[in-house]
C-alpha cells in the first residue's frame, strides 16, 4: 500500500492517487515533437478529430436506425433525415466524414512514405497503421451496407461474391458469410453488429497501439535528421526554445494541430452542406431491390484503386492481384532495401517510384469509377500492371540507391 | 514558403482526382440532356383562339370526355372508382379540373386529338397495328377540329384554379399521382390515406391499393415507382428533362411525356423537394452560421498558434 | 511576461470560442433526443361517446395508456348525487355522465379490475379500492384515479386537449395533470 498524506488541494488529491502531474508530462508538456515539420505533420490530429466526429454523430443516428431489411431505408431517409430534430445534419455530418477521412488517410500514408516514416525503428507505426487503414475500410464498407439503398445491397452482393474464389467455387463461405444465399436480414443483421461494435473497438485498440509504437522511435522530421532528444529536450527545458530542435505536445505542436484543424474544417462543413452528392451517392438513395441491378455499381472513391486491379483480368487472376493489392503495402518496410530514411527527393530513383505509385493509383482510382470499356478499360489494365510492377521493382530500386 | 508548395501539391491532386471521379466518370456514364423549357417544339401550335362557351358544350357533349373523366370543379363525379377504373383502362382517367393549370396548352390540344402520340407512347399503341390507347381520339365534333379542340382546351384552362392558387401539391397529384405513390406523405395511387381507428378498415383500404397497383403494373409492365426519394435520387434537372421526354433516358419506356407547362414542373418539383428533402430550408440556414462560426473558430486557432510560436522560431 | 500572458489569453480565447461550438453541438445533440413530431401528433384520441353502455366498463387508448370509460346508470347517478366530491369526478356529455380516467392504479401503476355488480375498481397488485367514479375508497393508492386532459366536441371527447371542464378539475384538486 503507498503511503498516503492529507491532501492539500485536489489537484493533490488527485496527483496522489493518479499522478495526474506525470502523467500531464509525459503525455503532453514534455512529450517531445521535432521542430522540423509542416502541417502534414498535422494529418494524425485531424485523423482522430475526424474519428471523434463519427463517433458523435454515428451516436444520434443509432438512436434512430433500424437495422431490419424492410424498415432501415426509411429509418434513415424519413426518421432521421426530416423527423429528427438536426437528424439530416447527423447523417451529412457521417456520411461526408466516412468519405473525407479516407482522403486525410491516403494524405497522412503518403506522408509517411514520402518522408520513411515506415524504417529504422517505425516498422510498427507503419504496420499498425495500415492495420488501421483496414479496419477503416471494413468499417467503411460494414457502414455502408445500413441504408440499404441499392447500391448497399449490391455493393454488399458484389464484395461478399469475391469470397467464392473464383474457380474455388467457395459458395458455401460466401452463403456462411451472409448468412443466407443472398443479402437480406441476416446479413443487415451481423453487418450493423460490426459496424456499431466489434470494428470500433478494435480501431480503438489499434490507435492505441499506434500511439504506443510512436513512443520509442519518436515523431519523425522533415530531414530524416536522428536527433538526440534528451539534450534538445533539455535546450528547451532550460529556456532555449528557439534555439532547441524540439517542441511540446502541448501548447506547441497542439496549437499548430489546431490550426491546421480549423482550416480543415471549414472544408469540412462547407462539403457537409453545400456540396455532399460524392459521398452520399444519388444511386443509394433508391430502396435496395434485389431484383434489379442498377446501370452502374461502383465502391465509394477510395476502394476504387483496389476495385480497378481486379477488374481487368480474368476472374482466378483477377482475384490474386486484388489479393496482392490489399497486403502489399504492409511489405513496405521490408521490401524497401536502402537504409536511407530521408525525404524521398534525396533518394534518387525512389523519388520517382514515389510520384509514380501516387500517379499510378490516381488512375486507377479514375478507371476503377468509370464503365470498363474500351479506353478506359486498357488504361486500367496498364495502370493496374504498372502497379504490380513498382512493387517488384522496388527492392532492386532501393538495393543499389546511394547511402545518404 | 515551402508549406505553401507542399499544401499546393496535396491540394491539386486532390481535384483533380475529385475530377475524375466525380464531374469526368458521371459525364461518362450518364448522356447529359439540355432542358428544352417545356416548350414542346414537336407539337403544333395553337393557330384559333378557342371559345369557353362552345368548349364547355363539346366538353360535355360531343367530346364524351365525361364518359371517363370527373370534373369535380363543376360538380360532375368520375363514372367509377379508381380501382375498376384502373382494372379497366390500366390507370384511373384524372380528373379535369385543374388540367388547363397543369398542362400545356398545345399539349392538352394534342392528347385530345392524338393521346399517343402527344404522350410519346405510340410505340406502345400502333394505331395501324390495332393497338388502342385507353383514351380514344376526339374524331370532331363536324366542324374545323382545330377549332373545335382550341374550344375544349380554352374551356378547361377557365375552369383550372389560376397559376398563384395551384399548389405544389395540387401540381404533383394532378401530374403524377395516378400512377406514382408517395408513402412519406401518404399518397397512394387512389388518394392520401387516411387514418383508420379500426385495423379492418386500414387493411381494406392497402387492399384497395394494391388490386390498384396490380392493374397498373399489368398496364405500364412494371409498377412505377414510389417517388418519395425522387428528388435526392435523380436531381431536379434529370426530373425535369425526364418529365419533357422519358425515351431519352429509358428508350422503349411505357411512362408516357407527361405534358406539363414550365410552372407546373416547377411546383411539382418543389413538391419533390418538400417530401424528400423537407430540411433544406433549415441546412442552408444553419450552413451559413455554422460556416461564419468556423471561420472565427480558424482565425483564432491561427492567432493562437502564432502567438505560441513566436517564442519557437 | 507580456509574452506569455497574451499566450495565455489567445488560448483562452480560441478555448471559448471552441466552447460556443461545443454548446451548440450539445444544443443539436438535445434536439435530437426530443419526441419525434409524429410522436407528439399521435398523442391526441378521440371517442366517440355514442356508443358506450351503461355500468360497462370500456378501455380505450390514449398516448399509450389504458383509458377507463364507464357510462354511469341511473342508480350510480343516485349514489354520486349524494356526495359533491364524486360530481366533480364526472363529465356530463348531452344528457349521460361519464368516468373518463386513466386505468392506472395511482399507487403503482397496475391496471385495476372493475366489478360491475359491486360497482368498484379493485387493483390486485396491493388490493387498493376505488368506486365507480374512480375516488379511492382503500388504501394504499394515495389519490382517485387520474383524470387526463380532455375537450368535450358536441359528442365526442377529445383526450389530449385541455377543455374549461379539465380546467377546472385541476385547479379544484381533483386531479393532477396526467
Amino acid at each position: 500500500m503507498a503511503h498516503f498524506t492529507k491532501a492539500t488541494s485536489l489537484h493533490d488529491w488527485l496527483n496522489q492517487r493518479l499522478a495526474v502531474d506525470t502523467l500531464r508530462r509525459v503525455l503532453a508538456t514534455e512529450y517531445w515533437i521535432p521542430k522540423n515539420i509542416n502541417f502534414l505533420w498535422a494529418m494524425g490530429m485531424v485523423l482522430a478529430i475526424t474519428f471523434g466526429i463519427l463517433l458523435i454523430s454515428g451516436i444520434f443516428l443509432l438512436m434512430y436506425y433500424q437495422p431490419n431489411v424492410d424498415l432501415a431505408f426509411d429509418s434513415v431517409n424519413y426518421t432521421i433525415m426530416q423527423e429528427v430534430g438536426y437528424g439530416w445534419l447527423w447523417r451529412h455530418v457521417h456520411g461526408v466524414a466516412a468519405s473525407v477521412v479516407f482522403l486525410i488517410i491516403y494524405i497522412h500514408m503518403f506522408t509517411g512514405i514520402y518522408y520513411g516514416s515506415y524504417k529504422k525503428g517505425r516498422e510498427m507505426i507503419w504496420l499498425s497503421g495500415m492495420l488501421l487503414f483496414v479496419a477503416f475500410s471494413a468499417e467503411a464498407f460494414s457502414g455502408y451496407m445500413l441504408p440499404w439503398g441499392q447500391m448497399s445491397y449490391w455493393a454488399g452482393m458484389v464484395i461478399t461474391n469475391l469470397f467464392a474464389g473464383g474457380s474455388l467455387h467457395a459458395d458455401g463461405l460466401v452463403e456462411w458469410i451472409r448468412g443466407d444465399y443472398v443479402p437480406a436480414q441476416a446479413f443487415l443483421n451481423r453487418f450493423f453488429m460490426l459496424h456499431v461494435l466489434l470494428i470500433p473497438l478494435a480501431i480503438l485498440g489499434l490507435i492505441g497501439l499506434h500511439f504506443g509504437a510512436l513512443r520509442i522511435p519518436h515523431v519523425n522530421n522533415q530531414d530524416g535528421e536522428e536527433l538526440d532528444f534528451e539534450a534538445e529536450a533539455a535546450k528547451y527545458k532550460s529556456g532555449d526554445k528557439k534555439g532547441s530542435k524540439v517542441i511540446a505536445f502541448v501548447n506547441d505542436f497542439m496549437s499548430k494541430d489546431m490550426m491546421v484543424v480549423g482550416i480543415y474544417l471549414i472544408f469540412f462543413f462547407y462539403l457537409v452542406f453545400y456540396h455532399y452528392d460524392f459521398a452520399m451517392d444519388p444511386v443509394n438513395f433508391d430502396p435496395a431491390d434485389g431484383l434489379k441491378t442498377p446501370a452502374h455499381i461502383y465502391p465509394e472513391w477510395y476502394f476504387l484503386w483496389s476495385y480497378e486491379i481486379l477488374r481487368p483480368f480474368s476472374t482466378d487472376v483477377g482475384l490474386i492481384a486484388f489479393a496482392f493489392a490489399q497486403v502489399i503495402f504492409f511489405a513496405l518496410p521490408f521490401l524497401d532495401r536502402s537504409p536511407n530514411a530521408v525525404p524521398a527527393s534525396r533518394r534518387g530513383l525512389f523519388k520517382y517510384w514515389f510520384w509514380a505509385m501516387l500517379i499510378d493509383m490516381i488512375i486507377l482510382t479514375a478507371m476503377g469509377k468509370v464503365p470498363p470499356e474500351g479506353l478506359f478499360s486498357t488504361i486500367g489494365l496498364y495502370a493496374a500492371l504498372t502497379f504490380i510492377g513498382l512493387w517488384i521493382a522496388l527492392p532492386f530500386i532501393t538495393k543499389f540507391e546511394k547511402k545518404v | 514558403m515551402k508549406e505553401l508548395f507542399i499544401l499546393a501539391v496535396v491540394t491539386v491532386f486532390t481535384l483533380l482526382t475529385y475530377w475524375l471521379v466525380e464531374p469526368f466518370a458521371h459525364s461518362q456514364m450518364h448522356k447529359h440532356y439540355e432542358s428544352e423549357g417545356f416548350v414542346y417544339k414537336d407539337l403544333p401550335a395553337l393557330t384559333k383562339t378557342g371559345d369557353v362557351a362552345r368548349g364547355k358544350d363539346l366538353v360535355m357533349g360531343a367530346g364524351a370526355c365525361a364518359g371517363c373523366h370527373s370534373i369535380e370543379v363543376e360538380g360532375m363525379p368520375a363514372p367509377m372508382d379508381a380501382v375498376t377504373a384502373a382494372q379497366s383502362y390500366g390507370v384511373n382517367p384524372p380528373d379535369l379540373s385543374n388540367v388547363g393549370a397543369v398542362f400545356d396548352a398545345k399539349f392538352l390540344a394534342d392528347l385530345i386529338k392524338n393521346p399517343a402520340h402527344a404522350l410519346m407512347v405510340e410505340h406502345k399503341f400502333d394505331v395501324n397495328k390495332g393497338q388502342m390507347h385507353p383514351m380514344t381520339q376526339f374524331y370532331g365534333a363536324g366542324g374545323d377540329i382545330d377549332q373545335e379542340i382550341a374550344d375544349m382546351v380554352a374551356y378547361l384552362q377557365s375552369i383550372a384554379v389560376k397559376q398563384e392558387e395551384l399548389t405544389p401539391k395540387m401540381a404533383f397529384e394532378t401530374a403524377c399521382g395516378r400512377c406514382h405513390a408517395m408513402h412519406y406523405e401518404k399518397w397512394t395511387q387512389i388518394g392520401t390515406k387516411p387514418a383508420f381507428k379500426k385495423k379492418q378498415d386500414s387493411l381494406a383500404f392497402d387492399a384497395k391499393v394494391l388490386d390498384y397497383q396490380d392493374a397498373l403494373s399489368k398496364y405500364m409492365g412494371t409498377l412505377p415507382p414510389d417517388l418519395s426519394m425522387y428528388i435526392r435520387s435523380r436531381g431536379e434537372h434529370y426530373i425535369k428533362t425526364f418529365v419533357e421526354n422519358p425515351q431519352n433516358y429509358l428508350k422503349g419506356t411505357a411512362m408516357p411525356r407527361v405534358g406539363v407547362n414550365a410552372e407546373a414542373a416547377e411546383k411539382v418539383i418543389e413538391h419533390l423537394e418538400d417530401v424528400g428533402d423537407s430540411k433544406r430550408h433549415e441546412r442552408d440556414a444553419v450552413g451559413r452560421n455554422v460556416m461564419i462560426f468556423i471561420f472565427i473558430f480558424a482565425i483564432f486557432a491561427i492567432l493562437w498558434k502564432k502567438e505560441v510560436w513566436k517564442e519557437l522560431h | 511576461m507580456k509574452n506569455s500572458s497574451r499566450r495565455g489569453f489567445m488560448g483562452k480565447a480560441f478555448g471559448a470560442v471552441a466552447g460556443v461550438g461545443a454548446v451548440a453541438s450539445l444544443y443539436a445533440m438535445k434536439r435530437s433526443w426530443d419526441p419525434l413530431p409524429s410522436v407528439k401528433a399521435a398523442g391526441f384520441t378521440t371517442l366517440d361517446m355514442s356508443g358506450y353502455k351503461e355500468n360497462e366498463l370500456v378501455t380505450e387508448k390514449w398516448r399509450g395508456k389504458p383509458i377507463f370509460v364507464l357510462k354511469q346508470s341511473a342508480e350510480m347517478m343516485k349514489k354520486a348525487e349524494a356526495n359533491p366530491k364524486d360530481m366533480e369526478r364526472l363529465i356530463k356529455i348531452g344528457d349521460a355522465y361519464y368516468l373518463v380516467c386513466l386505468g392506472l392504479c395511482t399507487h403503482l401503476g397496475c391496471i385495476p379490475g372493475y366489478d360491475s355488480g359491486e360497482q368498484t375498481f379493485l387493483c390486485a397488485c396491493h388490493g387498493g379500492m376505488y368506486d365507480f367514479t374512480g375516488e379511492v375508497t382503500k388504501a394504499p393508492p394515495p389519490r382517485g384515479l387520474d383524470i387526463p386532459p380532455f375537450k368535450i366536441d358536441g359528442q365526442k371527447l377529445v383526450l389530449g386537449e385541455e377543455g374549461p371542464e379539465y380546467k377546472k378539475m385541476l385547479e379544484s384538486g381533483i386531479t393532477l395533470r396526467a
